[in-house]
C-alpha cells in the first residue's frame, strides 16, 4: 500500500502466480494461419493478395486508405489458401486471409538504430506500415495516437505496464525479459509525439519487472511509477489519474490533457518494427485459467487458432462447462468456438472451468451501494443497469451512462450477482441504435 | 463493434472443434467472467450472527420471555414472507435471512412483557406491508422492523410503553412495571448511571438496553465490511454533538451526550437500522445527510417531542427521503468538473 492509484476500483484475486515466473516460450510454427482483415478499431482492411498467391512472412496482405486503420501482414511463409469470412475473437465474423505454411520461417534481427537519425514523421509512418495497434486489448491503431490534431501538444508518454487483469502475465514477462526494448520503444514514442517526459506505470505486484526496468532506464530521465495493484489500474483514464494526477474530462481523449498511453507490448513491437523491419505478426499470449492443464506464456504468431495454442498448453482440463476467453476474466470476450485466431490484441487466452463460472440467477438489488463504491468512473451502476435493461434511455444519459468504460467492477462486486455491465452495455447499444436510426431518417428526408 | 446484448446463451462447440477432453461445452456470457464471493444470503446471515450478542444479553436480562418473543417474531416473519411470496407467485426466498433479521429487530424493539398476539401482528405488518407489498426485499422504502414497531405503537399504545425491570434488579418475585431511562429523564428528570446503560442492566425494549452487546455485533459487521462506517458514525456523532450543545448550555436540564448514545434504541438503531442497506442512501453525500439529519432528529424528539424515544421515528422519517437523496446527491463523474468549466 501507499502506492499511487485512482479512486475506487476493486481487488479481485489475481492468480498471476500460475504464469508470472514462467519465461516466454516461442510457439512452434503453425501449419495454417487465419488472419482477420480487421484486428483494430477503425476501417476494415481490403485484401491485397489473391487466392493462390505466394506470400512471405511479414508481407502486407491487407490495407485500407483510412486514417484510423492499420494494415495486416502474413505471419508465415506460404500460399494464400482462401480469403473468406471467418470467426473473430471479438465475437463477429470478419473477412480473413487463410495462409497455408510451407514450413519455413524468417529470422528477424538487426542492429539498434540511432533514434536521432529518424524524423518523427518517418517514425509514425513506420509504425503504421508495421500494422502496430494497441496490444493491451482494445487494438486502437498506434499511428493515430502518435499524430495529435493541430494545436494539441503532447507532453508525456505513459507506457502501460499495469496489467491489472487477473491471470494475465504477458506484459509482466515482456518487462522482465526485454526491458531494453521497452525503454527504446518508449523513447521512439516520445520522439514521434514530441513529448518531453516518459513514464512507465507498473503495479507493485511485479517486483522483478520493476527492477529490470529500473536498470534499463538508467539515467535517461524516464520515470518508473509504481502503482497499487488494483483493478482497473491499467484503464487509460485511471492510469493517467494515478500517475500524473490529471483527469481526462468526460468525452475527451488523453491527448486533451497532453498525454498518450501505450502498452509496453506496443513499445516492444515498435522496437522490432524499426530495428528488425518486423511488422506486428507475433505477440506474447498468456494462456492460463483453472481450465488449462499447463498454463504458459507463449509467443504466438497472429492467426494461430485458439485450439492450437491451447493444445500447446496441454489442452483444456476437467469436466463440464468451460468459458474460453480472449483476454482476462474481467474484460475478456467469451468464445463460442475454439477455431478463432489469435489476433494482435489477444493478450491472453483464459479458460475458466465449471465451479468458477458465473451463476445464472440473480437476486433483486438490495441497494448495498457496493457498485457505487467500486465504479472508477463515479457512476451509479445499479441505476444505469435498470435504465439499460428497461431502455429508459433519457435517464440512462442523464446518469452519464455513456461514461462507462466497461471495466466490470460493478458486476464483480454485486452480492445479488446482477449482470450490471451487461445491462449497461444494452443501454449504450440502444442509444447507439437510436442515433443511427435518427441519422438514417435525416438522410432520407434530405433526399 | 459487436452486439453484446444477447442474454446468456449456451453454445455447443462446433463439431470441427472438439473442445478438449469430453467435448466440453463452451459458455458464452458477457464480461466480467469473475465475480466475488459475496451474496445476499451471506450478508443477511452475517447480520443475524452479529445480532447474537444483543440477543444473548436480552435473554440474560429478561429471561425466558425474551426467547419466546424472538421465536414468535422470527417465526411469524418467515411465515408471512412465505405466504406473500406464495400468493404473489414470486420465488420463495425465505432462506435468504432477511426475514429473520426483521423478526429479530422487531422483537428487540418490543418491551419484554409484550403479548404474543401483538408480536405476531407486528411481524405480519412488518413483512407484509413493510416489505412484500412494496415488492419484496430490495424494494421497500421503510425499514420493515421499524414499520412493524410503529404499527404496534399505534395499535397498542399502552403495552408498547409498559416496561419491566430486568431480572437482575427485580426485588419482588413478580415483574413490576418500571420506567425506561429515557422516560425517567423526560418525565421525572432522573438520570440512570451510564454503567447500567452500557451493560444493559435497565428497563427497556428487549435488545436495545445493552449498548456493549450491540456494539460488539456492530463492530463485527464493520470488520466484515457489511456496515458502511459513515452511517453509524454520522448518526451517533450527530446525536452526541447536537445533544452536547444543549448539555453545555444547561447541564442540569439536559442529559449528557453519553446518556443519549447509550440509552434507548440509539445503539441498536445506529448499528442495525440506519445501516440497513435497502433503506439507506447509496451515495456518499446522501449517506452523510441521511445519518446526520437522523441523529439530530432523534435528539430533537427526545428533548422536545411528546415521546421519550425518537430513534424509531427519526429513522423512518429519513427512510422516506432516501429516493430523493439518491437522486440529488450523485457521485461526481470522473472528469466531470473540467468538462463543465469549459
Amino acid at each position: 500500500m501507499g502506492h499511487k492509484t485512482f479512486d475506487r476500483g476493486v481487488h479481485p484475486s489475481y492468480y498471476k502466480e500460475l504464469t508470472a515466473s514462467k519465461r516466454v516460450e516461442r510457439a512452434p510454427l503453425p501449419k495454417t494461419v487465419t488472419i482477420p482483415l480487421q484486428q483494430h478499431l477503425g476501417a476494415v482492411c481490403e485484401p491485397i493478395v489473391k487466392k493462390g498467391d505466394l506470400v512471405i512472412e511479414g508481407q502486407k496482405i491487407g490495407d485500407v486508405k483510412a486514417f484510423v486503420s492499420a494494415p495486416v501482414h502474413a505471419s508465415i511463409n506460404g500460399k494464400v489458401k482462401d480469403i473468406e469470412l471467418s470467426n473473430h475473437p471479438g465475437g463477429i465474423r470478419v473477412l480473413s486471409v487463410v495462409i497455408e505454411g510451407d514450413g519455413t520461417a524468417k529470422e528477424w534481427s538487426g542492429a539498434e538504430i540511432d533514434l536521432g537519425s529518424i524524423a518523427p514523421e518517418a517514425l509514425r509512418e513506420a509504425v503504421r506500415e508495421a500494422g502496430i495497434v494497441g496490444m493491451g486489448g482494445a487494438g486502437f491503431p498506434t499511428s493515430v495516437k502518435l499524430a495529435p490534431p493541430k494545436g494539441k501538444a503532447i507532453e508525456a508518454v505513459i507506457l502501460n505496464g499495469c496489467e491489472c487483469e487477473p491471470f494475465l502475465t504477458a506484459d509482466h514477462r515482456i518487462m522482465a525479459e526485454e526491458p531494453g526494448k521497452v525503454v527504446w520503444g518508449l523513447k521512439a514514442l516520445m520522439r514521434a509525439t514530441g513529448a518531453s517526459k516518459g513514464f512507465i506505470g507498473i503495479e507493485e505486484n511485479k517486483p522483478d519487472a520493476i527492477d529490470a526496468l529500473k536498470k534499463a532506464v538508467g539515467a535517461t530521465g524516464i520515470e518508473i511509477i509504481v502503482l497499487e495493484a488494483k483493478y482497473p489500474q491499467g484503464a487509460e483514464k485511471m492510469l493517467i489519474q494515478a500517475a500524473l494526477g490529471r483527469k481526462v474530462p468526460v468525452g475527451k481523449l488523453p491527448l486533451d490533457v497532453g498525454v498518450v498511453v501505450n502498452n509496453v507490448g506496443t513499445a516492444v513491437a515498435i522496437y522490432e518494427a524499426l530495428n528488425y523491419g518486423k511488422p506486428l505478426i507475433e505477440r506474447i499470449v498468456t494462456v492460463s485459467g483453472n481450465g488449462v492443464r499447463e498454463p504458459k506464456n507463449l509467443k504466438v504468431r497472429v492467426g494461430t487458432s485458439f485450439e492450437e495454442v491451447l493444445g500447446l498448453c496441454g489442452g483444456i482440463t476437467g469436466e463440464g462447462e468451460k468459458e474460453v476467453l480472449n483476454g482476462g476474466p474481467m474484460m475478456g470476450i467469451a468464445q463460442s468456438t475454439l477455431s478463432v485466431p489469435v489476433i494482435k490484441g489477444t493478450s491472453g487466452i483464459t479458460v475458466i472451468a465449471s465451479g468458477k463460472i458465473k451463476p445464472e440467477k440473480y437476486d433483486p438489488c438490495i441497494k448495498c451501494a457496493s457498485c457505487v463504491s467500486a465504479c472508477p468512473m463515479g457512476l451509479m451502476p445499479y441505476r444505469l443497469g435498470d435504465y439499460g435493461l428497461k431502455q429508459m434511455l433519457a435517464n440512462f444519459k442523464d446518469f452519464d451512462g455513456q461514461s462507462c468504460i466497461e471495466c466490470g467492477c460493478c458486476s464483480y462486486v454485486c452480492p445479488a450477482k446482477r449482470p450490471l455491465l451487461q445491462w449497461i452495455r444494452m443501454g449504450k447499444f440502444f442509444i447507439r441504435r437510436e442515433a443511427q436510426r435518427a441519422a438514417a431518417k435525416a438522410n432520407n428526408n434530405k433526399k | 463493434m459487436e452486439d453484446k446484448t444477447n442474454d446468456k446463451t449456451e453454445v455447443k462447440s462446433a463439431p470441427e472443434a472438439p473442445a478438449g477432453p469430453g467435448g466440453a461445452r463452451l459458455f458464452v456470457t458477457s464480461s466480467p467472467h469473475f465475480l466475488n464471493n459475496e451474496s445476499v444470503p451471506k450478508i443477511m446471515h452475517t447480520v443475524v450472527l452479529a445480532l447474537f450478542p444483543a440477543m444473548a444479553a436480552s435473554v440474560y436480562f429478561f429471561g425466558f420471555r425474551a426467547l419466546l418473543l424472538y421465536a414468535i417474531c422470527i417465526g411469524a416473519c418467515l411465515l408471512t414472507e412465505y405466504a406473500f411470496q406464495k400468493y404473489m407467485k414470486r420465488p420463495i426466498k425465505i432462506y435468504d435471512g432477511s426475514a429473520i433479521i426483521t423478526g429479530i429487530l422487531l422483537a428487540m424493539t418490543l418491551p419484554p412483557g409484550f403479548p404474543v398476539f401483538g408480536a405476531i401482528l407486528g411481524s405480519v405488518f412488518a413483512i407484509g406491508v413493510g416489505k412484500q407489498l412494496f415488492g419484496g426485499l430490495g424494494f421497500n422504502i421503510f425499514n420493515p422492523a421499524l414499520l412493524g414497531r410503529a404499527f404496534l405503537m399505534a395499535t397498542y399504545p399502552v403495552l408498547t410503553t409498559t416496561w419491566v425491570e430486568p431480572r437482575t434488579v427485580q426485588k419482588a418475585v413478580d415483574a413490576v412495571s418500571a420506567a425506561t431511562p429515557l422516560a425517567l429523564m423526560k418525565f421525572e428528570g432522573k438520570l440512570t448511571p451510564i454503567l447500567d446503560l452500557f451493560t444493559g442492566n435497565v428497563a427497556g425494549s428487549l435488545g436495545e438496553t445493552s449498548a456493549i452487546a450491540i456494539l460488539i455485533g456492530g463492530l463485527f459487521l464493520r470488520y466484515k465490511g457489511y456496515v458502511n462506517w459513515k452511517l453509524p458514525l454520522g448518526y451517533l456523532g450527530s446525536m452526541a454533538i447536537f445533544s452536547g450543545i444543549f448539555w453545555l448550555i444547561d447541564p442540569s436540564k439536559y442529559p449528557d451526550p453519553l446518556f443519549h448514545l447509550f440509552a434507548g434504541g440509539a445503539m441498536l438503531g445506529a448499528w442495525f437500522m440506519v445501516t440497513d442497506m435497502v433503506t439507506s442512501p447509496t451515495t456518499d453525500i446522501g449517506q452523510w445527510i441521511f445519518a446526520i439529519t437522523g441523529g439530530i432528529m432523534a435528539v430533537v424528539i427526545r428533548l422536545f417531542g411528546g415521546l421519550p424515544e425518537g430513534v424509531m421515528y427519526s429513522i423512518l422519517f429519513m427512510n422516506a427521503f432516501v429516493p430523493l437523496l439518491n437522486k440529488h446527491t450523485r457521485p461526481r463523474v470522473f472528469g466531470a468538473i473540467k468538462a463543465k468549466a469549459e
